[in-house]
This record gives structure tokens, sequence and C-alpha cells, in this order.
């Protein structure tokens, strides 16, 4: 099927869905319900790739990539269709069994201009063995409307590192999912960091499907103003002896919110699992609101698993040690909050992003801590 | 050297509606070192964190002044640029902030050279052999007892302060670290003024830094004075004078 027909195909399946509401659970706190998507009314968005040697790894774009992209979902919402209806320039990157490739790959997509909608669509295909590094950043645009759709397909002992970079226009909605499927003996590291939007949610579904695989899932994320930042997480364990640990982080400031919920999912043949998950964040104004649900459904006995989650200000013991070292409150407040994401972004699976993440977090705190 | 003193007249304070400092009065100056010994619970770490300004503390009266100058108006960081300096009885956790950081900050914030930072920290872990890779850890994280007071001292000898206040320094550290972080900081008496308030239980802590004055706090008050043979005196007798019901029976 070649690009065009399958877009055609999505159109027809987009007829008879329904847009998703905050009434479904998976939708919970979103702001979904404000989305009409009669207000985009044309196609927009800039893609470009960089890298460095791919040897025998490929990165395929837009007609080309067709071959190689997995099927299309053969369910889902309204949003699951209109991404594939308006997924015009897929890229896909193949990387053969065996095959190491050194330097990160830069997938880098501008936001939308005002009215406009864009389908970003990215499938790493990583085989046995194999190992690659994904930087997707999305940044700039307008109030547009981004829906990217990233999948992961990790093969056996293979090892996937990937950082989500989303640093849009204040005023731009993005409602984006991170799919992985990790075989056995493999790993994915996966990094999220959102500091842009209005409202931008990331759905990550973390699925472990071969004995042994490890999926690590973090994210730093940073609202001011009026933003919302939403992420939803599952880490589905299918296969035993199967680790997942997720750390997310998050400051909201002004009247900014941000939700997080989580769900560890065991299944019967997921023995031996080990499923950590840890939620945190500060937050820096009375106005202000974090969402913390993690949650746990387990159907095998023997598993190791944890959840962790908090919301609160500012720690007044980590203020008040730096204030009597001499330093002054309102820069104590911000090292300490540019120092709560170190742990996240020291996990992360690049060091590349560090200066830009870092900066990020720099311009976040020198605003909201004036 | 310049001459500095902190004067402190019948400070009274509460944690949490409960006075626990009844009317402390102490005086250090530059090159003095000051022990306060006491029993567990008589208000010694309570007197450190309200010099110090720690906003969990209410000051009910009294005066606590540097050089004249009425502190108690100040932000713990405001005291820490007018040359006051706490070193923790536990060192808070920091994480993802690096010393440096915090000390070019510190620096930049009371009109000194930040540039100048980073050679002094590795002057100063030189000086009290301060692992040097502990300094790009993040704060007081993965440090033992020991590393993080000796952190705490590293800090001292760069912010160079007039006056320091060691709430138990001597807690949790192997001879060695005590050692080298009282010999540290007993130079600074000598190289630069440094005034020293030390709260402790020990008198090895009094021996390496050459205590010159023992004040006794019980029950919220200064109920003894003397010098350091007071402290060899108390090694013996305990502090079984001081414990009574009645803290006023004891004064002196």
């Amino acid at each position: 099927m070649g690009l065009d027909a399958r877009r055609m195909a999505a159109l027809e399946r987009l007829d008879h869905a329904t847009m998703p509401t905050s009434a479904e659970e998976v939708w919970r706190y979103s702001r979904v319900d404000e989305l009409d998507m009669a207000l985009f009314s044309s196609v927009m968005g800039g893609v470009t790739v960089t890298h460095g040697d791919l040897g025998p790894a490929v990165v395929a774009r837009g007609a080309a990539a067709v071959d190689l992209l997995p099927e299309a979902p053969t369910e889902g919402d309204a949003l699951v269709w209109w991404h594939e209806v308006l997924a015009v320039d897929p890229i896909v990157i193949v990387v053969p069994p065996g095959v190491s490739v050194e330097e990160p790959i830069v997938v880098r997509h501008i936001g939308t201009a005002d009215g406009c909608v864009s389908a970003p669509h990215l499938v790493v295909r990583a085989g046995a063995n194999s190992r690659v590094v994904v930087e997707e950043r999305f940044e700039g645009g307008g109030a547009g409307l981004v829906l990217p759709r990233t999948v992961l397909q990790v093969a056996d002992a293979a090892q996937v590192g990937y950082v989500g970079f989303q640093e849009l226009h204040r005023s731009a909605w993005t409602i984006g999912t991170l799919e992985m499927a990790i075989e056995a003996q493999a790993t994915v590291t996966a990094g999220l960091a959102g500091f842009g939007g209005d409202y931008a949610r990331v759905r990550t579904d973390c699925s472990l499907i071969g004995r042994g695989a490890t999926g690590t899932l973090l994210a730093a994320y940073f609202g001011d103003g009026d933003q919302t930042l939403d992420y939803r997480t599952f880490q589905d364990h299918v296969a035993p002896d199967t680790t997942s640990n997720l750390l997310f982080k998050g400051t909201v400031s002004d009247r900014s919110r941000s939700v997080y919920t989580g769900l560890i999912r065991v299944g019967k043949e997921a023995r031996g699992t080990n499923a950590f998950q840890t939620n945190r964040n500060i937050k820096l104004s009375e106005e202000a609101w974090a969402e913390s649900v993690p949650n746990l459904e387990i159907e095998n006995n023997d598993v190791h698993c944890s959840h962790a989650s908090a919301v609160g200000p500012i720690d007044e013991d980590q203020r008040f040690y730096l204030e009597s070292r001499g330093v002054p409150t309102v820069v104590a407040e911000r090292l300490i909050v540019a120092g709560f994401f170190d742990e996240v972004f020291s996990a992360f699976p690049t060091t590349d992003l560090r200066p830009a993440l870092d900066a990020a977090v720099a311009v976040k705190v020198h605003t909201v801590l004036a | 050297m310049s001459e500095h003193v902190l004067e402190i007249t019948g400070l009274r304070a509460a944690v949490a509606g409960r006075e626990i400092l009844k009317g402390v009065d102490l005086t250090v100056r530059s090159g003095e070192v000051h022990a306060i010994m006491g029993p567990n619970g008589s208000g010694k770490s309570t007197l450190s964190h309200v010099i110090m300004g720690h906003p969990g503390y209410e000051v009910l009266g009294g005066s606590v002044t540097l050089d004249g100058l009425d502190i108690l108006v100040l932000t713990a960081s405001e005291r820490a640029q007018a040359g006051l300096f706490l070193a923790m009885q536990y060192p808070t956790e920091v994480p993802g902030v690096a010393v440096v950081d915090v000390l070019e900050a510190a620096f930049e914030a009371s009109g000194r050279n930040r540039t100048e930072v980073p050679e002094r920290i590795r002057a100063e872990a030189t000086r009290i052999g301060f692992d040097e890779r502990f300094l790009d850890r993040a704060m007081n994280v993965d440090l033992s007892g020991g590393e993080k007071k000796r952190n705490e001292t590293l800090q001292l000898g760069v912010l160079q302060p007039s006056i320091a206040i060691l709430d138990e320094i001597d807690s949790g550290l192997d001879l060695d670290a005590l050692r080298a972080c009282a010999r540290r900081i007993e130079a600074a008496t000598e190289e630069t003024g440094l005034g020293v308030v030390a709260i402790t239980h020990y008198n090895r802590l009094l021996h390496e830094l050459r205590a010159d004055y023992v004040h006794v706090l019980a029950h919220g008050v200064i109920q003894r004075r003397g010098g350091p043979e007071l402290a060899l005196e108390l090694e013996t007798t305990g502090y079984g004078e001081f414990t009574a019901a009645n803290g006023e029976a004891n004064l002196s």
C-alpha cells in the first residue's frame, strides 16, 4: 500500500471514529475536550534529519519510507486516525542486526503555524544486537497543533536510546504518543523533556514483550504561565524477568498544571518483574497544580514493584542550607530547581542535549524565580 | 585583619511555640574560640539556627549584632554575606547542585570575584584532605558523615567568614577527619581572625581547636562559664548538676 492509499484508508476510519473525551480514564485531567479539529485548516510541518556515519543503517522518508512502516493501527479514536491521515512525511530509521550507529540521529520538527496541524511520524526499527540513539526535537512554530507518533521497535538484545525534547511555541498544542516494543534482553532508555506548548501531552506505552527486556523511562517538565503538561504512561510487563524503571520529575509555577498518571501492568506470564515508578514535582506557586497518580495492576505474585509520588514546594532545608552560605534566596531557589532535574538529565541516553536542556531550564527558572 | 564582634544579648527564641532559649548572652570576638556545651535538648542547636536565621525559629526577645549591625532583621543569606557561617550538624543534601555553583553564587552576592572560587576550592580541598572527586558531586549527596563535615569545613575555608558557628562538627567524624577539620578552623582563627562558636559534646574538638572559653547551656540559659578546664571537669562530672528540673538552680 502506498502512502496515499494508507492515508485514504485512515480517512475512512476517521469518518466512523469519535474524538476522545476527558470522561475516558486515559484522558482524565487532559484538555482534549477543548480541542476542535475544525479550527485547523491545513497540513503543515517541517522536519530535518541529521546524522553522522550511518553505515548500513537507513533513514527513509516520505513515500520511500512507506514499505518500512509498521502496520497501521487496527483500532483507535479519531486522534489516532487524524494522525494517520496527516502523517505525510513519515520517517523510518532501520538499524540492521548487529549494527551500531555511533552518533545520535537527530530528527528536528518545526512546530506548525497558527491554525495549522502536523503529524510527525517516526519509527525506529532496531535489529537484534544493534545500537542507536535518536533525538527527536519539537520546536518553535505558532498556535498550531502537533500530533506526533513515535514508535520504537527493539529486537533482541538491541540497545536504543531516545530523547523527545519539546520546546514548541507557547500557544501550540501537542498530543503525542511514544510507543515501544522491547524484545528479549533488549534495553530502551527514553527521555522526555517538556517545556513548550499551551497544552502538551505525551502518552508513553512501554511494552516489555521479550524475556529480560528493560525499559527506562525518564521525563523532565517545567510549566509556567497557563501551560498544561500532561504525561500518561503505561509500563506493560508481558514477558518474564522484565524491568521497567520510570522517573518523571516536574516543576509547575504561576497557574500552570501538570499531570502525571502512570500504570504498571504486570501480566500473568511476567514472573520476575521489576517495575518502579517515581514521580516528583515541585510546586512553585499557590495557583500551580500538579496531579500525580501512580497505579499498579499486578497479576503475578513473583514481582518487585514500587511506586512513589510527591508534590511539594522547594525544600525549606535545602533553601536554608544554600542561604546559610550567602546565596540569596531567589538564586538558591533557582539552583535547587535546576538541580532537581539533574537526576533525570544525567540518565538521558546522550549528553549532546545537556547544554540545550540546561538552557531551557535556566530560561524557565529565571522567568518564574525573578 | 579587622576586628569583628558577635554580640548576643538576652536572646529568647521558640520552636513551634515552645520557648527553648530563655535569655542567652554571649560575646565572640575575632580570633576567639568559644565552646558551647550542654546536655541534649538544652537549646544548643536552636541557638545556632536562630543566629543563622532558620525560618523555623521564632525570636521572642533579645538581640544579636555583628559589628553593631542588627542581624535578626536580615535573611539567612544576608547574615552570611555579613560574615556569619554555620557549619551544620547534618549538612543538607542538595541534589544536582555542585559546591562550586553555590560558592560562586555566594561570592557574587557579596561582591567578591567569583572566578577565584574554583582555585580556592581546590586549595582548601588539598588543605583538609577532601578528595577532589567529591567536588563534582552534588552538594553532600552520597558523602559519608565525615566527608560532609570536611565539605562544611571546605566551604568555611573558601568563604572566610568573620564568625563561624560549628554545630557539632565533630559528630560522625573519625579522628583523622576531626583533626583535619579542627586544624583548618583553628588556623583560620590565626590567619583571618575567625571567631568561633563551637557546639560540641566532646573535649577532643575543643583541644584541637584550642578553645578559649567554655559555656554550659542548659534549660535555655548559659549556666556556667569558664576556660578549657571547665570542659575537662565536665568530662568527669557530666551534666548532672545542670539537668535538675529547676533550670535556674545552678546559675553561676
